[in-house]
C-alpha cells in the first residue's frame, strides 16, 4: 500500500499553547485559557522552586506546603471548582477545567496537582449529591476570599479508604460506623461517627472531612457519606503522616475520628421512615458519581509528565558532548550530540507519541463528562416527570432508551426517525454515558500504567543524569509519581474490572463499530495517519471479544467470564490502546480543520500536522501490535497444544504414507512438517503444530493488520528527523 | 476628582525571554510568530505601575495600547488580563523589533488620540524605556511628541503624586544614580525602567472581568501597516556568548574574587 504524502519541512517549534488549545478544544474558552496560564505560573514558579529546594524530602506538612495551598487560592485554582455565584469564574461543567489545571501542575509536580485535587475530591460528594444548603455552605467556606473579604479558606479531605484489611481493596465494605447519639422528639438527631482513615490526602490541612461510613445502629439504614468538622465535639485526630516515596508535596495520613454531628451532615440529606434514618444516598452511589469524574484528571496528570519530558530530553541529547575539548563548536557531534543516533531519537518519538495519545484520551474523556453532566440532570428530570426514580425502575426505562441508541447508530433508520432519536436527550445521555463508562477507566488505567512505563523510558534517555535529583524536569520524581497515580483513586485492577463490564455494553459496542468506520473514513482522506491500521486493530479487538464471549477453553470452560480476568482484563488493556490512539487521531483532525483560522497556528500548520500525524501513525502501529499480541494469545492460548501422543498423531503424516501420497501429490513431502517415522520418531519440538480450525478469520485479520503497518516506520523516521531539528527554548522555564 | 489620571500604557509583544532568538534575513527573528510571546517586560513594569497609580487615585483609568498580530495579542492577553484591570486598545500590526520607530510611534499616537472621551489634560503616557526585542529608544518619546506632550522622563523607577498634584519622578541617570525631578502634572510621558513593583499574581477572576472589554477590542483591532521610511538593516545578530573553562585547583577565594573583579573591569 503506497502512501503519498505532500512533502513539507520539519516542524519548526514545539507545539505551543495555540496548537494545544485547538487539539484539546478550548481555543474558544478564555476562562480555561486563563486557568491554564494561572496554574502554569504557580507550577513553574512556586511549586518548581519548592521541589528544587528539596521540599519533597519530608513527609511533614511544612509552612512552604501550606503556602503552596494559599498560592492555589490566590491563583484561582481553588476557585476553578466553584460556580461564579460561589466565588468561582467558570460557569457550567468543570471536568475539562480541572483536567487542565491538574495537567499544568503535574507538568512540574504530581504532588502539587494532587494537593489541589484533594480539596475538590472532598467537595465533590457535596457538589454531586449534597443538599442545596450543604452545597451553598461548604462551597462558600472553601471559596477563596473575594477582594475586601478577610477570612480563612476552609479546606477539605475525603475519607473513604480504611486501615488494613480493607484499604484499597473493596470500597464497598466499610468499618467506619454511624450511630444515633441522641434523638429527641421533634429535634434533629445527633449522630456519633467512628471512622479511621488510611492514606487520606490533604488531611494535614483539612478543616472538614467527607467520610464514608456504614450504619452501626438499627435506627440508621445502610451507608452514607457524612461531613465532619474540626470543631465538632469529640476527637478529630489527623494521625501520622504516611511515609510516601512520591507526591510528597501533598499531605497524606491515617486520621482517626470520633465525633458527634447533627444528622443534617449526611450528604444529600435523609428521610425518616418508621423511626429509621434513611440516607438519601448510599456511600456507594456518591463515590460512583465522584470517582467517575476525578479519575480522568488523575490520568491527565501522567500525560503531563510524558509531554513535559520531551523538551528536557531534547536539550540533554543535543548538549551531551558540548564542553569536551575534542568536540569543536559547529561539528555535528557538538550540534546534535546523542541525536546523531537514530535510537535516541526514535525512543523519544515513542515517549512523545504516548504522551500525545494519553493527553488526547484524557481530555476527550474530560470533555465527554462536560457534555454528560447537563444531560444527566436532564435525564433525571425527564424520568422524574414520568414518575420514574432510582434503582430498578430507572434501569428498566433506560434499557428501552439504550435500544433506541443502538438503533440510531445502526444506520438503518429513515431520516425522520433518525432525527427524532438524535434529538432525544435521553438517547444522547445513553450514548455519552456508555462512552464515559469506558473512557473514564480507560484513561485512568492506560494513561497511568503505560505512562509509568514510558516515563521509565524517558528517564533512561537522560542516562545516569535521569535518575538524579538534578535531572532537568524532575523526571525521576515524575517516574515514581506516576506509579502512585496508577494506584490511588482506584488501582489498575479496579479499572480493569469496571471495563470488563462497561466495554461489553451494547450501546458502547455500537459506538465502537461506528468509530471503526470513522477511522476508515479518515484514512481514506488522510493516508499515513495510522487510522487505517487502527481500524483494522479495532476490528480485530471486536472479533476477539465476540470470540471469547462464545468460545470455551480446552477444558470446556467459558472464556469471557467475570472471574476469568486472564481474558477480560487483557481485552480491557487492549481496548485502552485503541481508544487512546483514536482520540489522538481525532485531535489532529481537529487541528487540521481549525488550524488555518488561527494566524499563529497557521504559520507552520502543514509541518505541525505532518509531525503530529506521524506520531499518530507511530502510536497506532504500537497500539495495533499490542492488540494483535493480546488477541492472538487469547484466541490461541486457551487451546491445548497437541502432543506427541495418539490424539496428536492423528493430525500427523506417517512417513510411509507420505511416501505413498508423494506419488500423486508431488512435493507434499517438502511441505509436511509433522511426520511420524516408522519407529515412532517425530520432529524435535513441543508437539504437532496447532491447527487454526475456527479461527481462520482471525488469521486473516492478523495478516491484514501486519500489512497495515506498512509505512509506520517511515512515519517514525520522519518524526525522528523532526525531533532532531525542532527548535527548543534556550532553557527550561522552571528551575531544577 | 482630584489627582485622577488617564494612564495610557504603550506596549509591544516580545518572544518569551527563554526562547532561542535567532536573527534571520529580513531582518526578523526565526520562527517568531510561533514562539510563545509575553508583554515586553519593560512595558509590563509600566503597566503594573500604572495600575498601582490608578488604584491609589480613584477615578483614574488605565488603557493598554498594544500593537502585535491579533492572534498573538489574544494569546498574551490570557495572562496579562489576569494581572491588573485595564482597557485594551488593540492594533493589529507586525511583530518584532525591526520596524521603524517613527511609523510605530505614529500608529500608537493615532490610536491614543482616537480613544473615546480621553481627557488629555489628565493623560500620563507610560511605556518601557527599553525593549526586550530591539529597543530603538525613541518610540515612546516620539509618540509623546506627536500627542503634543513635551514633559518627558526616561528610565523612571518611581512616580509619586504629591498632595498638590505635582509629580515627583525618580529617573535613572549615569553611574548607577537616580535623579529626582518635579513635574507640574499631567500630561507627561514616562518611560519606565523596572519600577519597584513585583509582577502581580494571576487572577482568573480579574482576567474574566477584563476579557469583557478585551474580546471586543481584539475583534475591532485596527490593521496597521508600518512604513519602513527607508529604514534598512545591514545585519542583525544576538550578542555572542563565550565560554572559557579553566581547571584550577586549590585557588584561594580572595584570588578568585580578584580575578572576577579584574574580568568585570575589562
Amino acid at each position: 500500500m503506497a502512501t503519498f504524502l505532500p512533502q513539507v519541512g520539519a516542524m519548526l517549534t514545539l507545539p505551543g499553547d495555540a496548537v494545544r488549545q485547538i487539539l484539546w478544544r478550548f481555543s474558544d474558552r478564555f476562562d480555561l485559557q486563563m486557568l491554564v496560564q494561572s496554574a502554569r505560573a504557580v507550577a513553574r514558579g512556586q511549586v518548581a522552586h519548592m521541589v528544587a529546594a528539596g521540599e519533597r524530602n519530608t513527609h511533614e506538612w511544612t509552612p512552604a506546603k501550606q503556602q503552596m495551598m494559599e498560592a492555589f487560592d490566590k491563583a484561582g485554582i481553588t476557585a476553578a471548582f466553584m460556580e461564579p455565584e460561589q466565588g468561582g469564574f467558570i460557569a457550567g461543567p468543570k471536568n475539562l477545567a480541572l483536567g487542565l489545571a491538574a495537567f499544568e501542575l503535574a507538568w512540574v509536580d504530581g504532588g502539587a496537582a494532587t494537593a489541589s485535587l484533594a480539596g475538590f475530591l472532598a467537595l465533590a460528594p457535596i457538589h454531586e449529591r449534597g443538599t442545596l444548603e450543604q452545597t451553598a455552605h461548604y462551597m462558600a467556606l472553601a471559596a477563596p476570599p473575594q477582594p475586601g473579604e478577610d477570612r480563612k479558606v476552609r479546606r477539605g479531605a475525603f475519607a473513604l479508604t480504611e486501615p488494613i484489611p480493607y484499604v484499597g481493596v473493596d470500597t464497598g465494605i466499610l468499618s467506619g460506623r454511624l450511630r444515633v447519639a441522641e434523638w429527641n422528639e421533634g429535634q434533629e438527631p445527633l449522630l456519633h461517627v467512628e471512622k479511621r482513615g488510611r492514606f487520606i490526602t490533604n488531611i494535614a490541612c483539612a478543616d472538614f472531612v467527607t467520610a464514608a461510613v456504614e450504619s452501626g445502629d438499627p435506627r440508621i439504614k445502610g451507608s452514607c457519606v457524612v461531613i465532619l468538622e474540626e470543631g465538632d465535639p469529640g476527637s478529630f485526630d489527623r494521625g501520622t503522616p504516611t511515609k510516601k516515596l512520591v507526591h510528597q508535596l501533598s499531605s497524606t495520613g491515617d486520621p482517626i475520628f470520633s465525633l458527634t454531628v447533627p444528622a443534617s451532615r449526611i450528604v444529600g440529606g435523609y428521610t425518616v421512615k418508621d423511626g429509621v434514618i434513611v440516607p438519601n444516598f448510599s456511600h456507594g452511589e456518591i463515590i460512583e458519581a465522584v470517582f467517575r469524574r476525578t479519575r480522568v484528571t488523575v490520568g491527565l496528570m501522567t500525560s503531563a509528565k510524558l509531554l513535559s519530558a520531551v523538551e528536557p530530553v531534547i536539550r540533554y541529547q543535543r548538549g551531551r558532548f558540548r564542553g569536551a575539548e575534542s568536540i569543536k563548536e559547529g561539528s555535528l557531534r557538538y550540534e546534535m550530540g546523542i541525536q546523531q543516533r537514530e535510537d535516541a531519537l526514535q525512543r523519544l518519538v515513542d515517549v512523545w507519541a504516548s504522551g500525545e495519545a494519553s493527553a488526547s484520551l484524557g481530555f476527550a474523556a474530560a470533555r465527554l463528562f462536560d457534555d454528560l453532566d447537563p444531560l444527566e440532570r436532564e435525564k433525571t428530570a425527564l424520568l422524574a416527570e414520568r414518575g420514574i426514580a432510582g434503582g430498578r425502575a430507572e434501569m428498566k426505562a433506560m434499557r428501552e432508551v439504550e435500544a433506541k441508541a443502538v438503533a440510531l447508530l445502526s444506520g438503518d433508520l429513515v431520516d425522520a426517525r433518525r432525527d427524532e432519536l438524535a434529538s432525544d436527550p435521553l438517547v444522547q445521555y445513553a450514548l455519552r454515558d456508555a462512552a464515559a463508562n469506558v473512557l473514564c477507566p480507560a484513561t485512568k488505567l492506560w494513561n497511568t500504567g503505560e505512562g509509568t512505563r514510558m516515563m521509565r523510558e524517558a528517564v533512561s534517555l537522560m542516562g545516569g543524569y535521569g535518575i538524579t535529583e538534578d535531572c532537568p524536569g524532575f523526571l525521576a520524581n515524575k517516574w515514581m509519581d506516576a506509579q502512585l497515580e496508577a494506584t490511588y483513586e482506584g488501582p489498575e485492577a479496579v479499572q480493569r474490572r469496571q471495563l470488563t463490564i462497561t466495554m461489553t455494553n451494547e450501546v458502547f459496542l455500537a459506538q465502537f463499530k461506528a468509530w471503526t468506520k470513522e477511522m476508515r473514513a479518515i484514512a481514506s482522506e488522510r493516508p499515513g495517519s495510522g487510522a487505517c491500521t487502527l481500524a483494522t486493530a479495532m476490528t480485530m479487538w471486536l472479533w476477539t471479544l465476540n470470540y471469547t464471549q462464545h468460545a470455551t477453553d480446552a477444558d470446556g470452560n467459558k472464556l469471557y467470564h467475570g472471574q476469568r480476568q486472564g481474558v477480560t482484563f487483557a481485552l480491557a488493556d487492549a481496548l485502552c490502546w485503541l481508544l487512546a490512539a483514536r482520540c489522538q487521531i481525532l485531535d489532529v483532525e481537529e487541528l487540521e480543520a481549525r488550524g488555518p483560522l488561527d494566524a499563529v497556528v497557521a504559520e507552520d500548520l502543514p509541518a505541525t500536522l505532518q509531525f503530529l500525524r506521524d506520531l499518530c501513525h507511530v502510536q497506532s502501529a504500537r497500539a495495533s501490535g499490542e492488540v494483535s499480541r493480546i488477541c492472538a494469545e487469547l484466541v490461541y492460548g486457551y487451546n491445548r497444544h497437541p502432543a506427541w501422543d495418539a490424539e496428536g498423531h492423528k493430525a500427523c503424516f506417517l512417513s510411509d504414507e507420505l511416501d505413498e501420497y508423494e506419488g500423486f501429490i508431488p512435493g507434499l513431502g517438502a511441505v509436511a512438517t509433522d511426520v511420524i517415522g516408522v519407529s515412532g520418531s517425530h520432529p524435535v519440538k513441543a508437539g504437532p503444530c496447532a491447527g487454526c480450525a475456527g479461527s481462520l478469520d482471525f488469521l486473516h485479520l492478523q495478516n491484514k493488520l501486519a500489512t497495515c503497518l506498512t509505512g509506520s516506520r517511515l512515519a517514525k523516521d520522519r518524526a525522528a528527523g523532526t525531533v532532531s531539528k525542532v527548535m527548543i527554548p534556550e532553557a527550561l522555564d522552571y528551575p531544577q | 476628582m482630584p489627582n485622577s489620571f488617564q494612564i495610557v500604557v504603550c506596549s509591544s509583544l516580545v518572544p518569551d525571554p527563554l526562547q532561542t532568538l535567532e536573527p534571520v534575513a529580513g531582518p526578523a527573528l526565526k520562527n517568531e510568530m510561533m514562539l510563545p510571546a509575553v508583554l515586553d517586560p519593560w512595558a509590563a513594569c509600566s503597566l503594573y505601575e500604572a495600575a498601582a497609580l490608578a488604584a491609589a487615585h480613584p477615578g483614574s483609568k488605565v488603557y493598554l495600547v498594544a500593537m502585535a498580530p491579533k492572534a498573538k495579542l489574544q494569546q498574551v492577553m490570557m495572562t496579562v488580563a489576569q494581572k491588573v484591570p485595564f482597557e485594551l486598545v488593540a492594533l493589529d500590526g507586525p511583530l518584532g523589533g525591526f520596524t521603524d520607530a517613527q511609523s510605530t510611534a505614529a500608529a500608537l499616537a493615532e490610536a491614543i488620540a482616537a480613544i473615546p472621551a480621553l481627557d488629555r489634560s489628565k493623560l500620563l503616557l507610560f511605556g518601557g524605556w527599553e525593549s526586550a526585542s530591539r529597543g530603538a529608544g525613541v518610540t515612546l518619546q516620539t509618540a509623546g511628541e506627536l500627542l503634543g506632550i513635551t514633559e518627558q522622563f526616561q528610565g523612571v523607577d518611581q512616580l509619586t503624586v504629591r498632595d498638590d498634584g505635582q509629580l515627583e519622578v525618580l529617573e535613572r541617570v549615569e553611574g548607577g544614580r537616580h535623579q529626582v525631578s518635579l513635574c507640574q502634572g499631567a500630561p507627561a510621558v514616562f518611560g519606565w525602567a523596572t519600577g519597584n513593583l513585583a509582577e502581580p499574581r494571576n487572577s482568573p477572576q480579574m482576567g474574566m472581568a477584563n476579557m469583557r472589554g478585551i474580546t471586543p477590542a481584539l475583534m475591532k483591532a485596527k490593521p496597521v501597516k508600518l512604513d519602513a521610511n527607508g529604514l534598512s538593516y545591514v545585519s542583525a545578530a544576538v550578542p555572542k556568548q563565550t565560554r572559557e573553562t579553566r581547571l584550577v585547583r586549590d585557588m584561594p577565594a580572595e584570588e578568585i574574587a580578584r580575578e572576577i573583579v579584574a574580568w568585570m573591569a575589562e
